[in-house]
């Protein structure tokens, strides 16, 4: 054995001695932030999307494959939301480290329990994700769940730097409960506040605060509503009223807020991710102000 | 040679090696990994250590809030029980055309793919695409794609995919749409309009397609950047099959794209198509006016470039967006040429030369969500042609065939398409029409995702 083949191999082969930042590639603007959150500096997070795009509908563009293409950790929420666009970045990256079954493809929906799944499967019920609802990050309590598996990943991935990413996760958990005992203190009045809903994107949040989801302005799941289909769901809020019409930053204003105006309720665009809202510029603002505007809506 | 060396390698790093001197490599590997597990194991104690300190100091906080709702187990499996089986999709496309009745269809001063259906008047039913596609197992990906329409069923596509490889490398086997131009590997049902562009069909009929193998690799860069080779049995116009043994067509392309602030993306690229025909059988009008059959033989050799770029505000396509796209192109194609038929071609061979042009530029906007509105203009350059000895029975035409199409569509749901377009068509001398379509396009079951 020649030892500068040796010396050679063991420079380009060895994980110890590599120290590279771990690529992240973020489906969406919470698992980028969480990411963050875990890694620091160490690790290099790159968000394919932001909070004022859809993430059902995002263009497999050009840009997302060569991000892909440098990825060692795919960090996405999966339970279908990607559908219409991860495949291709994940075909085409030639990457086969962040494919699915590897250890660097991740899936939030993976790790909490899923709302919403469908008995039926049929498209005349519109766009329905066929796993349960994948709008998992609406309840902080959720995103818990997810940095502890993400973190045991990114030491699994990075094993040179595990014991970084599990001090952080520690300190992360510290600040993110006490947060959550904050918010939950701080929401008691919104349990039982009745809500209209633009689309199926805030189960997991109703199913937090305690909120009542009393009409969705979606005839279908992905189908936008139509002027009379608006105006029976202002005819069904007389019979019973919501506080508020709520949606997601990234969606159509304009049925919330015709709605809003013909129901004489307050129309709430909720961040719903970070980067949603000029106060949502973490997980901890993303929460802080998605709080303090139902808490404004309920007063 | 390059293109052989990379797909030696690929085909090396995909198919696990036997060859002796892999015995030396292996014995390295066994020794790395003893060393590394020795290493291992050493800092893996020396984490936990580190661990247990930190979970002492950080023990009141270090699992999920206790919260009031109760703890639900994580789901671990997937919920769809079909996950396994591959995906299936059905396309159903077809409608109504108006358009005059003219038998033989010609682009003026081209030979083109006389297969290459002209569509039906009145109503009719396009083919029907079945497509079927699914991860075999860790290493490959396998894609079926069959047209289907009265006694006849068509195997457009049927190929592997690696991928394991990595290092961007992608090889694909079988039967499969060339990746050169940016419409090549979009079926009809996912053009933007109800007809294809005059560039393609000139130049292939519909899109290129052959059996054989393709090299894809994505450079490790911010910019996107694809390079792509490809060997084939070069049977498909502009090609013949040629009942040999080796490589009967290669192409080569590369594409660069990447984003302009958040709300513009873009991709463009250049592709060579070489490949050859045998007596390709092609239809030409004398200078008597008749039409004559010609027989090339020779080398056809296709130049592309192509472009895209696409909007939408702040990235979110779903209210609005635009998407422009143009190509064009360069063929030459030299060899003989026989003409048989009317009374100047009596089987007559001749030299043939041609060095032709032609493009589309098109772009489509939706400006209200499920609406899109769109407008395409055609146009075809003849170019230089000489026809050897055949010239004086041959005219040379320098009409420039052109296209002008407008369409608008509806689509209720991302299932759905209903599509209405009036095209304005010159492709020949005296067969100026204008032409209206209706076309309705349903995908059944799953819903592939759709590439930039
Ligand atoms: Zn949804």
């Amino acid at each position: 054995m020649k030892p500068f083949r040796l010396f050679s191999f063991l420079f380009a082969a060895w994980p110890v001695f590599a120290h590279a930042a771990l690529n992240v590639f973020a489906c969406e603007p919470e698992w980028g932030a969480l990411a963050t959150e875990l890694g620091g500096d160490a690790v290099k997070v790159y968000t394919a999307t932001t909070a004022m795009q859809d993430p059902h509908h995002i263009e497999a563009r050009p840009s997302l494959i060569a991000q892909m293409r440098r990825a060692n950790l795919a960090v996405c929420t999966g339970a279908e939301l990607e559908i219409g666009w991860l495949p291709v970045l994940l075909q085409q990256s030639g990457n086969a480290a962040i494919q699915p079954g590897q250890p660097g493809y991740f899936e939030a929906a993976r790790q909490v329990a899923l709302l919403e799944k469908p008995m039926v499967l049929d498209r005349a019920q519109g766009d329905i994700h066929a796993a349960g609802n994948p709008h998992v990050q609406t309840d902080p309590r959720n995103i818990a769940r997810v940095a502890q598996a993400l973190a045991a990943r990114m030491a699994e991935l990075d094993p040179a730097r595990a014991a970084l990413y599990r001090a952080r996760l520690a300190g992360f958990n510290t600040r993110w409960n006490a947060a959550i005992a904050r918010w939950q203190a701080e929401a008691a009045p919104l349990r039982g506040m009745p809500i209209a809903v633009q689309h199926l994107g805030f189960p997991y949040l109703e199913n937090w605060l305690g909120l009542k989801q009393v009409a969705v302005l979606e005839p279908k799941p992905g189908v936008a509503p139509s002027v009379g289909q608006l105006a029976d769901v202002a005819a069904r809020l007389k019979a019973t009223p919501a506080r508020a019409v709520i949606r997601a930053a990234y969606q159509d204003p304009r049925p919330s807020e015709w709605l809003a105006a013909h129901a004489g309720i307050p129309a709430i665009a909720l961040p719903f991710t970070v980067g949603g809202s000029a106060r949502a510029g973490d997980l901890f603002g993303l929460f802080d102000d998605t709080v303090d505007q139902l808490l404004r809506a309920a007063r | 040679m390059l293109r052989p060396a990379l797909l030696a390698a690929a085909l090396a790093a995909a198919f696990p090696a036997h060859a002796d001197d892999q015995a030396d490599l292996a014995a390295l590997r066994a020794e790395v990994q003893a060393m590394k597990t020795g290493y291992e194991a050493r800092i893996q104690a020396l984490e936990a250590r580190l661990a247990k300190a930190e979970a002492a100091a950080a023990a009141p906080s270090a699992a999920p809030a206790a919260s009031a709702a109760p703890v639900e187990a994580a789901s671990s499996a997937p919920a769809n029980p079909g996950a396994f089986n591959p995906a299936i999709s059905l396309i159903l496309q077809g409608g109504y055309a108006n358009l005059k009745d003219i038998p033989a269809r010609q682009i003026a001063g081209f030979l083109t793919n006389d297969a290459a259906s002209t569509p039906a008047r009145g109503f009719s039913v396009d083919d029907s695409e079945l497509v079927l596609a699914s991860n075999i197992d860790p290493y490959f990906r396998g894609y079926f794609n069959a047209t289907l329409n009265d006694g006849s069923v068509g195997v457009e596509e049927a190929w592997f995919q690696t991928i394991a490889l990595g290092h961007g490398l992608t090889v694909k086997g079988g039967r499969f749409r060339s990746g050169i131009g940016y419409q090549n590997e979009q079926h009809p049902h996912a053009w933007d309009f109800a007809t294809n562009n005059l560039m393609y069909q000139t130049l292939f009929g519909e899109g290129y397609g052959n059996d054989g193998l393709q090299l894809r690799w994505v450079a490790p860069t911010d910019l996107f950047t694809e390079l792509g080779a490809e060997i084939g049995r070069g049977a498909q116009f502009p090609g013949t099959d040629r009942n040999r043994n080796g490589a009967g067509s290669y192409a080569l392309y590369g594409h660069i794209g990447g984003d302009v602030g958040e709300s513009n993306s873009w991709r463009g690229g250049v592709s060579y198509l070489s490949t050859r025909a045998d007596a390709r059988t092609g239809t030409l009008t004398d200078s008597n006016g008749t039409l004559v059959d010609t027989a090339f033989s020779g080398d056809s050799r296709t130049w592309m470039a192509d472009f895209v770029w696409k909007w939408a505000p702040l990235g979110n396509p779903t209210v609005r967006n635009f998407k422009f796209a143009a190509e064009l192109f360069r063929r030459e194609e030299s060899g003989g040429l026989s003409c048989s038929g009317g009374l100047l071609c009596t089987g007559s061979a001749g030299a043939y030369q041609a060095t032709q042009y032609g493009g589309y530029a098109q772009a489509a906007y939706q400006f209200m969500p499920r609406w899109r509105v769109g407008y395409r203009y055609d146009v075809l350059d003849p170019g230089s042609r000489e026809y050897g000895l055949n010239d004086t029975a041959l005219p040379r035409t320098d009409y420039r065939p052109t296209r002008h199409s407008l369409m608008v569509d509806y689509s209720p749901s991302e299932f759905s398409r209903l599509r209405l377009q009036v095209t304005q068509d010159r492709a020949n001398v005296g067969q100026d029409e204008n032409q209206w379509y209706l076309r309705y396009i349903y995908s059944l079951g799953t819903h592939g995702a759709h590439t930039f």
